[in-house]
């Protein structure tokens, strides 16, 4: 029981660092049509920039804190260099030109922070385990990414759903030419909306960072997970983004934790361990297909 | 398009004629092609192995048996497919003497038949090693300056037995070397194996789960295997996860110079196996670590030490035909003598063209300066031979 707790808790974990990141992507895709690879970048960007402004402060937080508007200010670079001129463009020429910003970031990170890759230490304050249960023992780092993730998923709802730019953002999402129509100062939505999405996808990678280490190319693995994550959760939409985060942050630690036991009942032990991992790798597409057969648009997804 | 195919004809029959005019000119730098990782996430290794290559260069003079050579760099990017391309490449554009390199096991058995057997090129492995290489696969333009996936492993669990641990957990990452690994520790270690873990690779770096399976299996130890960076990034977890003083975790190929700067303090006292020590105290050796530490202000790691042996190894074969390496057979018999100062002390080769040589067990600790690095404590292993060479049909 207590595994099982401890279990479910590494999968909420890992769902709310994936909502950080899906959130920024469902949002640029469902109201600004753009589907941008590069926002793994953004996620590598958070992390290396509080690197060095950890290593500035010598504070965790403080040097987080300096980052993210940092990151904001990069949004809006990226959005006005690039992004912009691709919204009008197909949906191949936005994978070309967003895919070269992969390159471009993974280059810019090995010129200024060099290839070894870096790490951040986590705060002392943080460093070591809590008894969420007595005599159950969990990371205090990552029960408080779980804080501070369900805290900024409470903060989007409220303002996606009771102010007056969430309430622009979700008539973009579900029709995009219409509030441009009604004199909607577009370019400015757009350019929050992709500042916005940037700091989420850096605050999560910076999150990370402590557990996995700052790497090149540490956003491009965990990207494509992400836009399986804005599939199910339905193109645009903030709810089922975090839904669907949570699902497959359950389904992730399931596959690993208890599939290669399920399939040692009936497999030899040698081909279950090198089967799981297998498996459970395609479990997430194939809970999207499941989904996609249901309901084509995803969960929450705008019926057009 | 037409005019373009022309034009690829033509250079290609120049360079035939150029390639054929070669021996011809007798002071022709020998070439070297050298296949590593020198961009992404695992790059720090593939330039720990450059700098040991360009430091043999520089012990060398330039110079093998009279004659100049250079290497040509190829970056794999971690994957099979490209380490496959850029192999071809070297053989067939560059038209190189011996290719050398290969950190990764999957890379280095896509890459061996285009090079060994459709090239007619000597292929040396500076660090990859899979079992099916030693056995089955075993090639006569194959030499390793390396070892076998299964016995670094092999070492860790005979010294382990031997130390009467009772029960591991096993973990690795899930491909070639890292299946041989687990192979490897379990021929060795007789205990009880309570659980083993084969994650996704490369692309798993949260262990969160494993760790938790780990705590409530409860085992004497630990045993991985993950390379670069998923070493640094396991032995945080395991630390933040509060198992650290707990169950003690033993490793191979997870902790050395190139993964310490980044892991520090989290992974003193760790015990490792390995073939070579920065701190075996043999001339070769010592010339090896003192200068490349003078350079570059760091330890090199085995990957660099294996590179820089790769190169002494062609050396000798040239030095012994006195530069003249266009007869394969030859070159290959010279080769088989390993008849050059490695930096691991003197090795014999093996029917399989794999080193017979020791095994050293190794922790992590800080020099006298603060830095860390690992010294050896124990021989696991003296003139060991792979498992796997009674397979392999060459005699």
């Amino acid at each position: 029981m207590d595994y099982l707790l401890l279990q479910m808790l590494n999968g909420v974990q890992l769902g709310l660092l994936m909502f950080l990141l899906a959130a920024g992507l469902t949002l640029t895709f469902g109201i600004m049509d753009l589907v941008n690879l590069a926002h793994g970048s953004l996620y590598m960007m958070g992390a290396y920039i509080a690197w060095t402004t950890i290593g500035w402060t010598d504070s965790f937080v403080l040097g987080a804190l300096l980052a993210l508007p940092v990151i904001f200010l990069l949004g809006l670079v990226v959005e006005a260099v690039v992004a912009r001129r691709l919204y009008v463009r197909n949906h191949l020429d936005q994978v070309l030109a967003t895919f070269g910003l992969i390159l471009f970031f993974n280059e810019l990170v090995r010129v200024i922070w060099g290839p070894a890759g870096k790490s951040i230490a986590v705060p002392t304050f943080l460093n070591h385990t809590v008894e969420i249960l007595p005599g159950v023992p969990y990371p205090a780092y990552r029960f408080a990414i779980i804080v501070v993730g369900a805290v900024v998923a409470v903060l989007l709802a409220w303002l996606v759903a009771r102010t007056r730019i969430g309430m622009l953002i979700r008539a973009g999402a579900s029709n995009r030419r219409m509030i441009g129509a009604l004199g909607v100062n577009i370019e400015l939505l757009f350019s929050l909306v992709f500042g916005l999405g940037a700091v989420f996808a850096g605050l999560a990678g910076l999150m990370a960072a402590p557990i996995t280490s700052v790497k090149i190319g540490m956003g491009d693995d965990i990207l494509i997970l992400a836009f399986v994550i804005i599939v199910i959760g339905g193109i645009g939409s903030i709810k089922g983004a975090f839904i669907a985060a949570m699902v497959v942050g359950q389904i992730d630690i399931v596959g690993r934790a208890f599939l290669p036991d399920l399939l040692k009942t009936f497999l030899s032990a040698s081909a279950a361990s090198s089967a799981a991992p297998a498996i459970s790798q395609v479990l997430v597409y194939i809970v999207m297909a499941g989904v996609l057969v249901w309901r084509p648009t995803g969960l929450f997804g705008q019926r057009q | 398009m037409k005019s373009k195919l022309f034009g690829t004809a033509t250079i290609a029959a120049l360079a035939t004629i150029a390639a054929g005019s070669l021996p011809a000119v007798a002071q022709s730098p020998i070439k070297i092609g050298f296949v590593s990782t020198f961009s992404g996430p695992q790059a720090a290794i593939g330039e720990d192995m450059r700098r040991s290559v360009e430091l043999a260069k520089e012990h060398l003079g330039g110079k093998m048996g009279g004659r100049p050579f250079e290497i040509v760099y190829e970056d794999d990017q971690f994957k099979p497919d490209v380490g496959k391309q850029k192999s071809e490449k070297l053989v067939q554009q560059d038209k190189v003497n011996f290719i050398a390199g290969y950190i990764w096991s999957n890379v280095l058995l896509a890459s061996l038949k285009p090079v060994t057997d459709e090239g007619d090129t000597i292929l040396i492995s500076a660090n990859a090693g899979p079992s099916q290489i030693a056995g089955e696969l075993c090639n006569k333009n194959f030499f390793s300056t390396s070892w076998v996936n299964d016995q670094t492993p092999m070492a860790m669990g005979e010294y382990l037995q031997s130390k009467g641990v009772k029960s591991l957990y096993l973990m690795a990452g899930n491909y070639a070397a890292g299946k041989d690994m687990l192979a490897g520790v379990k021929r060795t270690f007789k205990g009880q194996i309570v659980g083993e873990d084969l994650t996704k690779w490369p692309d798993q770096l949260d262990f969160s789960a494993e760790l938790a399976k780990i705590r409530a299996a409860k085992p004497d130890g630990i045993f991985i295997f993950y390379p670069g960076a998923h070493g640094v990034q396991f032995l945080t977890q395991y630390a933040q996860a509060g198992l650290k003083g707990q169950i003690p975790l033993y490793q191979v190929f997870s902790i050395d110079a190139i993964t310490l700067p980044l892991q520090k303090d989290l992974a003193l006292g760790t015990l490792g196996a390995q073939e070579w020590v920065n701190d075996l105290p043999n001339d070769a050796n010592k010339k090896y670590v003192a200068d490349f530490k003078k350079k570059h202000g760091v330890y090199p790691s085995y990957y660099g030490a294996q590179s820089y042996d790769a190169i002494m190894l062609i050396a000798s074969a040239a030095e012994a035909l006195k530069g003249d390496v266009s007869d394969k057979s030859k070159v290959r018999a010279e080769m088989k003598k390993a008849n050059f100062k490695s930096v691991r002390g003197d090795f014999k080769y093996n029917t399989n063209q794999f080193p017979i040589q020791n095994f050293y067990i190794q922790e992590a600790v800080k020099d006298p300066e603060g830095m860390m690095t690992v010294k050896t404590i124990a021989t696991a292993m003296k003139d060991a031979k792979d498992p796997f060479y009674e397979k392999c049909s060459m005699k």
